[in-house]
């Protein structure tokens, strides 16, 4: 049996139907499940080392798990931070107890983490973080606050960025730590955002102890670590696979154009026509972006075109949708769930432009860390960090 | 799926690109722009030396039996030097009529001396309103005496000018069918036509009576489909090489003009641009890719792929030339600056197989919207 077949029975026979109206303990109790059942099945991790858990196989064949899996809504949404950013730099950067301790249980699913990173005065700027780690004999005392943290309240662990020292410029005094987000002093406070629900959370941090074992990578080398958590991050975004309901794809779109009667439109067809392609042009960037990882080069900063690319494809659907649905997209009868995962989108697309990295700061990577393009002046550059002014405080 | 180029397959581009840098400067380029001559024939022996012109040819008709992603790697060198060869017209258009139509008498005539670009070739399928197919009304075939003799014009007929022999599309009585007519043909008049785009020539072709000769197809409107998707993503390998040359050039300049004090690149205004035309251009790219590989791979969704890449990169390639001649400011509106040939390249390259909402319109029929 080849690869896809082996996958294709595989999802068809476990792939648990979608329960309305769950709540968010029962839909992260079936992603569990669903999550071990995969691992156990040989198919979690697939391009991860098999030493920790992972397969060991090739970008290809998860390009295959991923066609396959286009098929169905897969319900492990809750282990995207996990999966797609902090597993993978634990692989990079982590020691070998490290990988050992954390990469099998976050890959079955039975840890789920978070990525603590944003802070009321550090967005774009994450590097002028404020949070901060003091050493204390062997172990270490964080006191701050983090914000924007999706999943913190499932989360298990987290991977930290605070300051160990404050006495040199921004970027030198960081490190990364990996955070028990049941540890006493650690509080998560659910954020409401712009759609009315609360995906995200401010998470506080009071005199929380951190053993010496809990740093990745090195002491006050944070930011490399950062930045190789952030290139998977836009990876993960901008490769994404769309969910089969996201009103905002091309095929529900065109599904949605030929229920209101409105395919017919020669300039509903060309619009939606122009989207398809701009979906197509992205997926087909990514397949090629795994294809050259596969052959060799990874893609790097490159991610940030998937990233930017992503955000704007769903501008684009949000235009063509108001141009099927009119005034339907913006007021309809009770009792019409179509109508009102339409509206839930069009109020969540914001957020493609801004989480993860703006579209404007995917713009500076694109041109600095791509094409080569000289960096604006810095003025913060040399300046301790102490001596910063941070964020829109005085 | 195999987006990646392999080693020969880049091989094959390094060789093509070495040779234009050598043979193809832009300097040649202008000196072909202003001459009576439409073309580089001295260009297209040395190009069709290294048997580019055969690549999607059969051996057995004296081709190498490579493939379209091969051939769009070539359109991809051909498209960035703006070599004004007659490439697209012989080697992409009339190569795939002779194929579609599948005659074997015609290929075995014709192809292996297309192969060797000794014949060059065009194809007339326009009237004057530029609709492909069109050129089915606007010329008439009569039979005297047994022999087929057409009436009437073509337009916007691509390399026209230099073509020994013409593929017409014409109508019958019975309908569309396809004629081959010689380049010395009695009552053919080929005028060129004043073009947007200096370097490349567009003919219109006058038949009075001319003979020309019938060539049998089942399906003469499935042929000229066949043909037109080929030539929608070979155009847009074409294209893409224009842009890539575009997002160079423009990059290059932003990272050594300096406005302010410092290289215009650091500002945001301009990087924030060129990592527009860098995301336009790595997307296209997996487009023509997509498209090469399925014509050679899985000729049931080209309809789709070949739409696809003409949507992808006709507005792609026109709208970065525009912002290239843009964030050159000035100097890039002057004729001196070669800005301006990318632009004039990429705006007819836009029309040439129908406007952007046509391509749209285009696509949304194949994907049965």
């Amino acid at each position: 049996m080849s690869f896809r077949e082996t996958v294709r029975a595989w999802l068809a026979e476990n792939v648990p139907k979608t329960v309305e109206n769950a709540s968010a303990e029962e839909r992260i109790a079936t992603a569990k499940r669903f999550q071990a059942a995969l691992h156990d099945a040989g198919l979690a991790g697939l391009t991860w080392p098999a030493e920790y858990g992972g397969q060991g196989r090739t970008a290809a064949d998860q390009q295959v798990f991923d066609e396959e899996a286009a098929a169905y809504d897969l319900p492990t949404d809750v282990f995207m931070i996990s999966m797609g950013m902090c597993g993978p730099t634990i692989v990079d950067l982590g020691t070998h107890e490290q990988k050992a301790r954390y990469v099998r249980p976050l890959l079955r699913g039975e840890e789920i983490w978070c990525q603590l990173f944003s802070e009321p005065g550090a967005g774009s700027d994450v590097a002028s973080l404020q949070t901060r780690a003091v050493r204390d004999g062997e172990s270490w005392v964080v006191n701050g606050q983090k914000v924007w943290t999706s999943g913190a309240q499932h989360a298990d662990f987290g991977a930290l960025l605070a300051r160990t020292n404050p006495d040199v410029p921004k970027h030198k005094g960081i490190t990364m730590f990996i955070v028990d987000m049941h540890a006493p002093g650690v509080t998560v406070r659910p954020l409401k955002d712009m759609t009315g629900q609360a995906p995200f959370n401010e998470v506080f941090f009071d005199n929380v102890r951190l053993p010496a074992d809990a740093v990745l990578g090195e002491v006050d080398a944070g930011w490399f670590a950062a930045v190789t958590m952030l290139g998977h991050e836009r990876v993960s975004i901008g490769g994404s696979v769309r969910r089969r309901y996201d009103p905002l794809t091309y095929t529900n779109l065109a599904d949605l154009a030929r229920r209101l009667g409105r395919a017919r439109d020669p300039v509903v067809r060309t619009e939606l026509a122009g989207l398809y392609a701009a979906e197509r042009a992205l997926s087909l960037f990514n397949t090629r972006l795994r294809q050259e990882a596969d052959a060799g080069s990874p893609p790097g900063a490159r991610g940030s075109v998937a990233k930017l690319a992503g955000a704007e494809l769903l501008w684009r659907a949000v235009r063509v949708a108001g141009l099927i649905a009119g005034v339907r997209a913006a007021a309809w009868d009770e009792g019409d769930p179509a109508a009102e995962e339409l509206a839930i989108a069009i109020n969540a697309t914001p957020a493609s432009s801004i989480a993860g990295g703006t579209n404007q700061i995917q713009r500076g990577i694109i041109g600095e860390r791509v094409l080569g393009l000289p960096k604006e002046p810095q003025v913060d550059r040399d300046v301790p960090f102490r001596e910063l002014r941070v964020g829109t405080q005085a | 799926m195999e987006l990646v180029l392999d080693s020969e397959q880049r091989q094959l581009r390094e060789a093509v690109r070495e040779l234009l840098a050598d043979h193809c400067p832009p300097a040649r380029v202008r000196e072909i722009m202003g001459g009576d001559e439409g073309w580089d024939r001295a260009l297209w022996s040395r190009l069709a030396g290294l048997g580019v012109a055969g690549l999607v040819i059969p051996e057995e008709h004296g081709g190498s039996g490579a493939g379209h992603v091969e051939r769009c790697v070539v359109l991809e060198e051909l498209g960035r030097a703006l070599a004004p060869v007659p490439f697209l017209a012989s080697a992409v258009l009339a190569v795939d009529t002779v194929l579609a139509l599948g005659d074997a008498e015609l290929s075995a005539e014709l192809l292996p001396q297309l192969a060797t670009g000794e014949l060059v070739a065009a194809v007339a399928v326009a009237g004057d309103e530029g609709t492909w197919g069109s050129a089915a009304h606007s010329i008439a075939v009569t039979r005297r005496n047994g022999v087929f003799a057409l009436d009437g014009h073509a337009s916007f007929v691509v390399s026209g000018d230099a073509a020994h022999l013409v593929l017409v599309y014409a109508g019958t009585p019975d309908g569309p069918g396809w004629f081959v007519v010689s380049g010395e043909a009695a009552g053919l008049r080929t005028t060129r036509l004043r073009t947007l785009d200096p370097t490349r020539a567009l003919a219109r072709l006058d038949f009075a009576g001319t003979p020309a000769r019938a060539v049998a197809a089942a399906d003469p409107a499935a042929v000229l489909e066949a043909v037109r998707d080929r030539a929608a993503f070979a155009l847009a390998a074409e294209q893409l090489g224009g842009l890539d040359h575009v997002l160079e050039t423009t990059v290059d300049y932003a990272k050594v003009r300096v406005q302010f004090g410092r290289p215009i690149g650091s500002y945001q205004a301009v990087k924030h641009a060129c990592a527009d035309l860098y995301s336009t251009a790595e997307q296209a790219r997996s487009v023509v890719r997509h498209a090469a590989w399925t014509a050679d791979h899985d000729p049931g969704a080209l309809p789709v792929a070949a739409a696809l890449a003409q949507v992808v990169l006709g507005p792609g390639y026109f709208d970065s030339a525009a912002a290239g001649v843009q964030l050159h400011g000035g100097v890039g509106y002057t004729w001196e600056h070669d800005a301006h040939l990318y632009y004039k390249r990429a705006k007819t390259s836009e029309l040439l197989l129908g406007a952007p909402e046509e391509q749209r319109a285009r696509l949304a029929d194949r994907l049965a919207l």
